[in-house]
């Protein structure tokens, strides 16, 4: 009786202990990173390190979505990286078009003429896709300059296109490695879109130059880097207790049912393909929401980002930390992503065997692929599996 | 061009008796016939012009010496040097330190060595040359040789010239192999339809040209059909019009405002940024007419601006739609022909219609054989996939990886034997040994563990993948190598002039035809193919029966392996052989299974054609953006799954699998 009068965040918190683990793990980090970092700390962590940290928070954000959709509802999907993807393109459009106004402004209000309106955004246009070779503005940038409008595309976006998309697949009963196939493909199909110079979003140029933030331009890197790194954390905590509120409890129980048995929830007289739409398009709404906090943070985003083959990586963390539980996803995600980077960026010393030298960023995919294998055959429930372990022990 | 007609052909003729005479001559030895027969002309030799050049032909001829054309050809290619002390003409190559190595005109032997800068180099200006390659060309027409009258043809055509109509009547007149004379008839009509003097003659020349559909024909007739952009008070007396342009309909007010206004007709027109510029010109005391300049940054203040600059009488008048309407509607626009004679244009426009219907009926065949070889190629990628896929239901997403294996090993077998054909047909089977192996490796190692989780094999087949596609980076670099086909497949078969088709693309064709048919004799035919069908429908009754399921399974992994791996020679011949080659064949191939309907070898045919037919349908709608086919036919594919989940060829009941 008593556990029914509890407010449902306070029963979260109690049914899963490792949320506040996690939680509390997340705000020490955080705290930890902003009193080492350059902009509000002693300086000990580079501005380009918390930008990494912070672009791997939302990368575990991410993570933890393809977890929730995979390893609870059992929907492989390819595809996720593309919903990241356009949550940087809608955020990213605004970043450009905002900046690129201002230079503008700027330097056409030096003449004698204030310029009018048109002549603004000709301007604009011809800054932007110059590089395409066009000078006329897309449609639909016809609201880029607007945040709070491609804030609701960032949401938006993604959501519905995870929405039709589902509903189209789901409504037919694509399941399994169709489904996968179908998910990805719909990525195949995105990138390749995004690749033509006149979908009017740049082509393989992308979008760049999205770390300076429009109104803020003045303010040092070091600060900005630290206030996406706390947006970052923050979206992971908050999209960590959504997630961990939707996996449990009834809506839980049926979507890992779904997962386990479909037909036989189907018979039961649940709404399969409801409950799966629902998981995809929230999933593909924190996905968006993740890529819009990390292309801030890196810079730039072209389509090379969104083809099929991230979407797989994403896979590989969320499978190599541990399906089915959220903060495998995490460790996941933070431990191949970080890795990634030291391999690949340098950081690993080389490996001299005398007849033959370990270049790492030649054989760190080498590595990742039948470490994957590895973990596939006899680890499935990957690094977060070790957890299972401890906690069994203990009592 | 009339008052040349006369000379042109006394030139041919002249180059005709030279012919006819020299081998009459030859025998007749002296010690430098040419020599002493140019030097009786030899100030028109020198110094050659337009005028003397029927002067010097005609000198030539008289004296006929052995060489005379061969000379004639140097010459006009400026490799003839004139010696100033004596006047003697020499050829000459570059010898050591630049000095010139001199070549007599007669013997052909090398008579001594003189600085260039003592020679004078002889260059004929290019009307000189036309005329006597024109010549020469016409000469040619009339060679024994076949292949050399065929050369000429080929010549005139590609560039035609009025003065060649003659010469080719008469090499015309003078034929007997019927196929050059259907050719040089061709021609002709090509050169009387843009060049004879009588309306006549040009339209019954273009009548011969209806139905042509070769680039010159089409070529020759567009010309005549040229147009430029006219305008007047009134249409110009024997304009041949082509048609008639309304502003605000065919072309926007304001271009035919600028036309005017351009011809001085019309007072110009401010535009925004002249409006601007103006505007900045004229402030006083921050004001621009009375207006504050902040206040100026929309449209309607500028032009408020303006206006008042205007009255006050310091600027041009500002037009307004009403004035340009006003200026446009005094005069008509109209594109007219170059050419003037409508009897002509009529009928050239004729017969560019009728073979229009022809034209498209051949790029339908062109693209529908387009279509036809990219399924194969679709096909061959695919069919290794789909017999996996459809006999284990296992996803493998490294089969891309056996296609670059294959390639590879195509590659690596033509660096070790240099012959191409002997290393193709070496590399073929090697590859599907190669990736046969690879795939049982694999199939033991790996997705024999899987068999109960197909999402985890395609993640494990994935890993392997990534690994396997460094793997090729680390060895063989990122570079393309070439895979190189041997000569006999190098060219392409031309059907005309809209349709070709590569070699090499028919040979794809026939193979991925030889494969259906070896898939289906083994599948259908042969006890491994029972026993593998079996297994599709019913691993636990086949096995019941005294079939090993896991042998079958591993025969049937090698097997789609190993067909990928020849694929990828085949693929290899036609694309680049990168490591990344194969993940760009994975998605298309696992679309082709899918919308082909899994388990079928028929059904994987069904949707490599439809996929094939499909990107080159839309790819004809938008030639210039392949990357548009392929996300339109993506999404088709998508759209497609969704009404047969199945795909094409469906499997029912048991087989089926569900």
């Amino acid at each position: 009786m008593a556990k029914t009068t509890l407010a449902p965040h306070r029963a979260i918190l109690i049914s899963n202990p490792s949320v506040l683990w996690f939680m509390g793990l997340l705000g020490l980090f955080t705290i930890g990173v902003t009193v080492l970092s350059e902009g509000f700390g002693i300086g000990v962590i580079s501005t380009n390190l918390v930008k990494i940290l912070g672009m791997t928070l939302c990368l575990c954000l991410i993570a933890i979505a393809m977890d929730v959709v995979w390893g609870y509802c059992g929907i492989l999907s390819l595809g996720h990286f593309a919903f990241f993807g356009l949550g940087g393109y809608a955020i990213g459009m605004w970043l450009m078009y905002a900046r690129t106004e201002i230079n503008i402004r700027d330097s056409l209000g030096r003449g004698t003429i204030p310029p009018t309106e048109l002549e603004v955004s000709e301007a604009v246009a011809a800054q932007i896709f110059g590089v395409v070779g066009s000078s006329d503005l897309p449609l639909i940038w016809n609201f880029a300059g607007s945040l709070p409008f491609q804030l609701a595309m960032v949401v938006l976006v993604p959501g519905l296109l995870a929405l039709i998309f589902g509903w189209l697949a789901f409504r037919s009963r694509v399941t399994g490695v169709y489904l996968s196939i179908l998910t990805q493909a719909m990525t195949l199909a995105l990138s390749l879109y995004l690749f033509q110079n006149d979908t009017g979003l740049r082509g393989n140029n992308g979008l760049s130059g999205l770390q300076n933030i429009p109104g803020f331009l003045h303010v040092p890197q070091s600060v900005i880097s630290m206030w996406f790194f706390w947006a970052s954390a923050f979206a992971l905590g908050a999209g960590y207790l959504l997630f961990a509120w939707v996996v449990s409890g009834k809506f839980g129980s049926v979507i890992r049912a779904i997962r386990d048995n479909e037909a036989r929830v189907r018979f039961l007289g649940y709404n399969v393909e409801g409950y799966k739409l629902f998981v995809f398009t929230i999933t593909a709404v924190i996905s968006g929401i993740a890529g819009a906090l990390y292309y801030p943070q890196a810079g730039i985003i072209n389509p090379a980002e969104i083809a099929p083959i991230a979407s797989i990586y994403l896979a590989v963390w969320v499978a190599i930390g541990g399906r089915g539980r959220l903060y495998g996803a995490v460790i996941g995600a933070a431990f191949v992503s970080l890795l990634s980077s030291w391999l690949t960026g340098g950081g690993a010393p080389n490996i001299d065997l005398g007849f033959y030298r370990i270049v790492w960023t030649d054989w760190w995919l080498v590595l990742l692929g039948l470490g994957f294998v590895a973990v596939t055959l006899f680890f499935p429930k990957g690094i977060g599996g070790l957890f299972d372990y401890l906690v069994r022990k203990k009592p | 061009m009339l008052r040349l007609m006369p000379r042109i052909a006394m030139l041919f003729a002249c180059l005709v008796a030279l012919i006819l005479v020299f081998p009459l001559r030859a025998s007749a030895q002296m010690e430098t016939p040419l020599q002493d027969a140019l030097q009786t002309v030899q100030p028109l030799v020198a110094s050659p012009s337009r005028a003397t050049v029927p002067d010097m032909l005609a000198a030539l001829i008289a004296a006929d010496a052995p060489g005379t054309v061969a000379f004639l050809r140097a010459w006009s290619d400026r490799e003839v040097y004139e010696r100033p002390e004596d006047g003697l003409f020499f050829f000459a190559r570059e010898g050591a330190d630049r000095a010139l190595v001199l070549i007599d005109i007669d013997t052909g032997e090398e008579v001594g060595t003189a600085s260039s800068r003592d020679m004078n180099q002889i260059r004929p200006n290019a009307g000189v040359r036309r005329e006597v390659s024109a010549a020469l060309v016409q000469f040619e027409l009339l060679n024994p040789d076949p292949a050399r009258r065929i050369a000429a043809l080929e010549s005139i055509a590609r560039s035609p010239d009025a003065e060649q109509v003659e010469a080719l009547q008469i090499a015309l007149e003078a034929e007997e192999d019927s196929g050059i004379a259907l050719r040089m008839q061709r021609l002709l009509d090509l050169l009387n339809a843009r060049f004879a003097t009588d309306t006549a003659t040009r339209v019954d020349a273009i009548e011969g040209l209806r139905g042509d559909i070769s680039t010159e024909a089409r070529r020759a007739l567009n010309q005549i059909l040229q147009t430029r952009s006219e305008f007047g008070e009134t249409i110009a007396e024997g304009a041949n019009v082509a048609r008639i342009r309304v502003p605000g309909e065919d072309m926007t007010l304001i271009s035919a405002y600028t036309v005017l206004s351009d011809a001085g007709l019309a007072p110009e027109r401010p535009g925004r940024n002249a409006i601007r510029d103006v505007l900045r010109a004229n402030v006083v005391d921050g004001t621009v007419g009375g207006i504050p300049v902040h206040q100026l940054d929309t449209d309607e203040a500028r032009r408020a601006a303006y206006r008042a600059l205007e009255e006050a009488g310091t600027v041009a008048p500002l037009v307004t739609q009403a004035d340009m309407e006003a200026a446009v509607a005094q005069y008509v626009f109209y594109d007219a022909y170059l050419e003037a004679d409508r009897a002509v244009t009529d009928a050239a426009r004729d017969a560019l219609d009728s073979t229009r219907t022809r034209i498209s009926v051949w790029q339908f065949v062109g693209i529908s054989i387009d279509a036809l070889s990219l399924a194969s190629i679709f096909f061959l990628a695919a069919i290794g996939l789909a017999i996996t896929f459809g006999v284990m239901r296992v996803i493998n997403m490294a089969h891309g990886e056996f296609i670059m294996m294959g390639a590879y090993t195509g590659y690596v077998v033509q660096t070790v034997i240099p012959n191409y054909t002997t290393s193709l047909v070496i590399a073929l089977p090697l590859a599907f040994a190669v990736t046969f192996a690879a795939g049982v490796l694999m199939e033991r190692l790996v997705i024999r563990h899987l068999y109960t989780r197909p999402l985890e094999t395609l993640l494990a087949t994935f890993g392997i993948s990534i690994a396997l596609q460094q793997l090729a980076k680390n060895i063989f670099g990122t570079q393309a190598r070439p895979l190189t086909a041997p000569d006999w497949l190098a060219g392409a078969i031309q059907v005309n002039d809209i349709v070709s088709v590569a070699s090499i693309r028919v040979a794809i064709f026939v193979m991925a035809i030889g494969f259906l048919l070896m898939l289906l004799y083994i599948l259908n035919r042969t006890r491994l193919g029972l026993e593998v069908r079996a297994v599709t429908q019913n691993p636990g009754m086949a096995a019941s029966m005294g079939i090993n399921p896991d042998r079958i399974n591993m025969l049937t992994f090698g097997l789609g392996s190993g067909i990928a791996g020849v694929a990828g020679v085949a693929i290899g011949l036609v694309a680049q052989v990168t490591s990344e080659m194969g993940a760009n064949y994975i998605v298309q191939s696992f679309m082709t299974v899918v919308v082909g309907g899994v388990g079928s070898v028929f059904g994987t045919l069904a949707g490599a054609t439809l996929i094939g037919f499909l990107q080159k349908g839309i790819e004809w709608f938008n030639p210039a953006n392949t990357l548009a086919a392929q996300t339109f036919m993506v999404l088709f594919i998508i759209l497609f799954i969704q009404f047969r989940p199945k795909g094409i060829v469906a499997l029912k009941g048991r087989a089926a699998g569900d």
